[in-house]
């Protein structure tokens, strides 16, 4: 379910000149989507019934583009985003085995956050950094070659 | 070194050895001469022909020929056309593209600019992952300093020719490497692909002639001019000329990427190049062409590979990406593995895709958890020739490979899992039991203080055992055990 909130005024503004930098043209609905999402840090509803009515286009399509693409995202993340890479070099390698231990240590599921707010988990599709296999990374640093045994250690490091 | 020995770096040939930030390195290493030749000869025919004579097929995977696309994008009249480069690398495993845009961006747009010129299209489009941001930085940096330089913008070196380029960001979806729903995403829509013809040449971004092609298509380009189309074609196979770049990577010794002469063997790759496998364990199976592609046995360590060849062993060319299993590896796990991808990625648009792929991965589910049957065989068998018989586009009409290939050549791994209930690699948990042998045990517990269930009882001293209720084969008494007491049956 998306999150529902009331949008701060600040980031209407924002949203409306975002739209206008690309000429309120609804063929730049995914150019408006990535900086929209760089700046609140997900996609609420409220923020994409703006973009709709800023575009001149309609919700559901607005929807229908957000959803299709696993980039975009309706909740918001953690403050630490755990992202586990599960392209197939870290899966032959054991990523599995990693993000089990991600989630037993969490507990939360892939696509959740945890209830302070502070981890969110994502397993990724190949984030092209095959030699360091099994690979994560939070937030932008990288953390390559782990075992299971390693987790705690990095989860500590946030702590 | 050995594992330089058997490469060859075409498209690679600046990675690593330029700044990819400054634009003047790659103009000494004969940067930028390529456009310059073909504007100066002024013959968009004739520049075709020398890429078509070259024999470069499409790297993104489907093998087209360069040359003949653009033949066709260049005979279609409009008043617009466009020169679209597909940077949406969303094979897992595959990183090809990435190297060569961070290492290389000035080669993709050189070649743009020249395929801009051949087929007559004044605008570029790169469409690139969100996922890359080095690549996209460098991407940005690359086109400001062309067009200070003169090499993009308007009268490009003097002549009457205009291109410039643009990026489109992709939002992540796989499907968007299919060249219809590539254009669908750039014009801000889902990303869905529709039924060809028309194709892209015909009506392509905003409904005008387009060209798509891959990075490291473009990236061969300015060398097939600056060196001669009988240099290129003089490399490689009957059909299949030149070098592809593969991303070496899985259980073996040497891991990254690697660029070889087409018809080079997997055992040279994987044995010379790759170093061979970690651990001395035994090589098992080679992974070719992402989840569209399939799995090679030792069979095939001597076929020499090309785009025909891996067709014809059941497998694909793909992008590039190459991993290797040894004997761990579980072969319907590791199909399942690629279906549960394929599901993921699907656009939803058409049945046999959205709804066939979801049953695949159930039976094969099914299989791994010990459940299946020989029927469940039969099924996965017929529903995958179904599927790649009437689904809409490539993701569809290749997603069940990885089943139909290791069924192929990994039959009785499939018959062990339902009839014996047995996994041969020792890797389908539900199939796997723990246990403690009494004789080597000297009871010094760390097995039971590693067990997070609590399933492990004994007293001190004395040998252990599991309660195999309780078990969660998770893995981690075998891996504390320094008496090699537990073993997995």
């Amino acid at each position: 379910m998306p999150v529902k909130i009331k949008m701060k005024q600040d980031h209407i503004d924002k949203i409306k000149e975002i739209c206008k930098k690309f000429n309120n043209d609804g063929g730049e609905l995914i150019n408006v989507l990535h900086q929209t999402q760089h700046f609140i840090g997900y996609l609420p509803a409220e923020a994409q019934e703006l973009i709709a009515s800023e575009l001149n286009v309609s919700v559901a399509h607005v929807y229908g583009v957000v959803s299709f693409y696993s980039f975009f995202t309706m909740t918001p993340k953690g403050e630490y985003p755990i992202s586990v890479c599960m392209g197939t070099a870290c899966y032959v390698r054991g990523a599995e085995r990693v993000l089990d231990e991600f989630k037993r240590l969490l507990n939360i599921n892939v696509g959740e956050t945890t209830a302070d707010g502070k981890f969110s988990l994502t397993a990724l599709r190949c984030i092209g950094a095959c030699g360091l296999a099994p690979v994560i990374t939070i937030g932008e640093k990288v953390y390559g070659r782990l075992a299971p045994d390693d987790v705690k250690g990095i989860i500590e490091e946030y702590k | 070194m050995d594992v330089n020995k058997k490469q060859l770096r075409i498209a690679l040939r600046n990675c690593g050895f330029i700044d990819p930030e400054n634009i003047d390195q790659y103009i000494v290493r004969d940067g930028y001469m390529a456009l310059a030749n073909v504007l100066m000869q002024n013959n968009p025919q004739a520049a075709i022909e020398v890429v078509k004579k070259s024999g470069l097929r499409g790297r993104g995977g489907g093998g087209f020929p360069t040359g003949l696309k653009w033949e066709l994008a260049s005979k279609n009249p409009s008043d617009q056309k466009y020169m679209i480069c597909n940077a949406d690398e969303g094979d897992p495993g595959a990183f090809m593209d990435r190297s060569i845009l961070e290492g290389d961006p000035h080669s993709v747009i050189e070649a743009m600019a020249i395929g801009g010129f051949c087929i007559g299209a004044t605008k570029g489009l790169i469409y690139i992952r969100a996922e890359y941001p080095l690549a996209i930085k460098r991407l940005e940096i690359a086109i400001a300093q062309a067009r200070e330089y003169g090499f993009l913008g308007q009268k490009i070196l003097g002549s009457d020719f205009d291109f410039d380029l643009e990026l489109r960001y992709g939002a992540g979806a796989f499907v968007c490497g299919e060249e219809t729903a590539l254009i669908h995403s750039m014009e801000g829509m889902r990303g869905e692909p529709t039924f060809k013809p028309p194709f892209p040449a015909q009506e392509g971004y905003l409904k005008k002639p387009s060209n798509v092609n891959n990075v490291e298509t473009f990236a061969n380009i300015p060398v097939i001019f600056n060196k001669g189309w009988e240099w290129f074609s003089s490399i490689g196979t009957e059909k299949s000329k030149g070098t592809k770049v593969f991303a070496l990577a899985g259980q073996i010794n040497n891991v990254g990427l690697i660029e070889v002469p087409m018809g080079i063997t997997l055992r040279e790759v994987i044995f010379e190049i790759g170093g061979g496998i970690k651990g001395g364990k035994q090589f098992k199976a080679v992974q070719t062409g992402g989840p569209s592609g399939g799995c090679l046995t030792e069979a095939f360590l001597d076929t020499p590979i090309d785009y025909d060849n891996l067709i014809a062993a059941g497998s694909m060319m793909g992008s590039g990406g190459m991993i290797v299993m040894d004997e761990t590896s579980c072969m319907p796990a590791v199909a399942r593995f690629y279906l549960d991808f394929t599901v993921e990625e699907s656009c939803g648009k058409c049945t046999p895709c959205r709804i066939g792929n979801k049953r695949l991965c159930e039976i094969l589910d099914k299989i791994i958890e010990g459940k299946g049957t020989m029927d469940d065989l039969t099924i996965l068998k017929n529903l995958s020739q179904v599927i790649k018989d009437t689904a809409l586009c490539g993701l569809g009409q290749t997603s069940p490979n990885p089943i139909l290939s290791t069924i192929d050549h990994f039959w009785d791994e499939y018959v062990a899992h339902v009839t014996n209930k047995k996994c041969p690699a020792g890797q389908c948990k539900s199939m796997k039991q723990y246990i403690i042998d009494a004789e080597q045990c000297i009871g010094c517990t760390a097995c039971a203080r590693a067990c997070p269930v609590g399933a492990i009882k004994g007293e001190k001293k004395n040998p252990h055992s599991i309660n195999q209720d309780l078990c969660i084969k998770c893995g981690a008494c075998y891996e504390k055990c320094k008496f090699n007491a537990i073993s997995i049956i």
